[in-house]
C-alpha cells in the first residue's frame, strides 16, 4: 500500500515526539489503543490556566498512518482550548493525510486519544 | 457458517488439534477438485466453495485468537472486524513499557528474555480466557471478549520481538 507524502513527512519527521510527567496537574494525559492492529497511541497535552493548551507531546507504536495521525493532532491542538480540541474529528485527520479506508482506524485512534486526554484533564480539574 | 460442527468438534475454546489436522485431511480429501474433474460445472462450483470452507474454517481453528473470536461470534458477539478502541489506561501503560523495553533491547539475550516473558503472559492469559469461554454466560461472555481485545496487542508484541530477533539474525 502506498503512503500519501503527508504521511510519509510525518512518519519520517514525526512533531512532537516524548512525554510530559504525567503527575502535572497542568499536563493532560491520554492513552488509547487498536486492537484490530495492536497500535498503541500516548498523547499528553500541557495546559495553561487559561485553559489553552500550550505545548503537545506523543509516543505512538503503531504503523506509519497511527504515527503520523498522532504527529499532525500535536501540530493541530496547539493554541486551542481544551474543548476546541475535542472538535478534531477524525474525518479531518484522514483528509489531510488521505488515508485510504483500511486506514481510517488509525485516525478515530488519535481521535479517541484527544478525547481521553481531555476527559484526564477534567478529571483533574473538577 | 460454524466451523466447530463442519469439523465435527465440539463447540468450545479448548481444540483436540490432533484430531482438528486428521478432520482436516479428510475434509480436504473429500472436497479436492481434482476428484470432481469429471462432474458438472454446477457440481465443480459446489465443491470449490466448500474445499474454501474447509481451509477458512481450518485456519480460524488453529489459531486460539480465531477460534475464540469465532466462538464469540456463534453466540452474537461480533469481534473480528471491529474498530473499538481500548480505554483500559492501566493495561495500555504497560503495553507501552514494553514496546519501550523492545525499542531499547539491541542483543539476543535481551530480546530472548522479552520474548520468554511475552510467551509466559500470553500462556497465562490463554487459560484466563479458556476459563471465562467455558461459563457461556453473558457476563463471562463480554469479559472474555474484552480479554480478547487486549490479547490481541500481546500477540502483535510477540510478532514485533520475533521481526526484531530475525533481523539481528541475518
Amino acid at each position: 500500500m502506498a503512503y500519501s507524502e503527508k504521511v510519509i513527512d510525518h512518519y519520517e519527521n514525526p512533531r512532537n515526539v516524548g512525554g510530559f510527567d504525567k503527575n502535572d496537574p497542568s499536563v493532560a494525559t491520554g492513552m488509547v489503543g487498536a486492537p484490530a492492529c495492536g497500535d498503541v497511541m500516548k498523547l499528553q497535552l500541557k495546559v495553561g490556566e487559561n485553559g489553552i493548551i500550550e505545548d503537545a507531546k506523543f509516543k505512538t507504536y503503531g504503523c506509519g498512518s497511527a504515527i503520523a495521525s498522532s504527529s499532525l493532532v500535536t501540530e493541530w491542538v496547539k493554541g486551542k482550548s481544551i474543548d476546541e480540541a475535542t472538535s478534531i474529528k477524525n474525518t479531518d485527520i484522514a483528509e489531510e493525510l488521505a488515508l485510504p479506508p483500511v486506514k481510517i482506524h488509525c485516525s478515530i485512534l488519535a481521535e479517541d486519544a484527544i478525547k481521553a486526554a481531555v476527559e484526564d484533564y477534567k478529571s483533574k480539574h473538577k | 457458517m460454524n466451523y466447530f460442527s463442519l469439523y465435527n468438534l465440539p463447540e468450545q475454546f479448548e481444540v483436540d488439534l490432533d484430531k482438528l489436522k486428521q478432520n482436516y485431511q479428510t475434509l480436504q480429501k473429500m472436497t479436492h477438485p481434482d476428484r470432481f474433474a469429471n462432474a458438472s460445472d454446477q457440481q465443480k462450483r459446489l465443491t470449490m466453495q466448500k474445499n474454501a470452507q474447509v481451509n477458512d474454517a481450518y485456519t480460524v481453528l488453529k489459531s486460539p485468537i480465531a477460534r475464540a473470536e469465532h466462538l464469540l461470534q456463534l453466540r452474537g458477539l461480533e469481534l473480528a472486524s471491529e474498530q473499538e478502541t481500548v480505554g483500559n489506561v492501566e493495561f495500555l501503560m504497560q503495553q507501552m513499557e514494553w514496546r519501550e523495553s523492545l525499542e531499547d533491547a539491541n542483543d539476543v539475550a535481551s530480546l530472548q528474555l522479552l520474548a520468554k516473558q511475552s510467551d509466559d503472559d500470553i500462556q497465562a492469559q490463554t487459560q484466563a480466557l479458556s476459563a471465562l469461554l467455558a461459563t457461556q454466560t453473558d457476563e463471562d461472555n463480554k469479559t472474555a471478549a474484552e480479554k480478547l481485545r487486549e490479547m490481541k496487542f500481546l500477540f502483535k508484541f510477540k510478532s514485533e520481538i520475533e521481526s526484531k530477533l530475525d533481523g539481528l539474525d541475518a
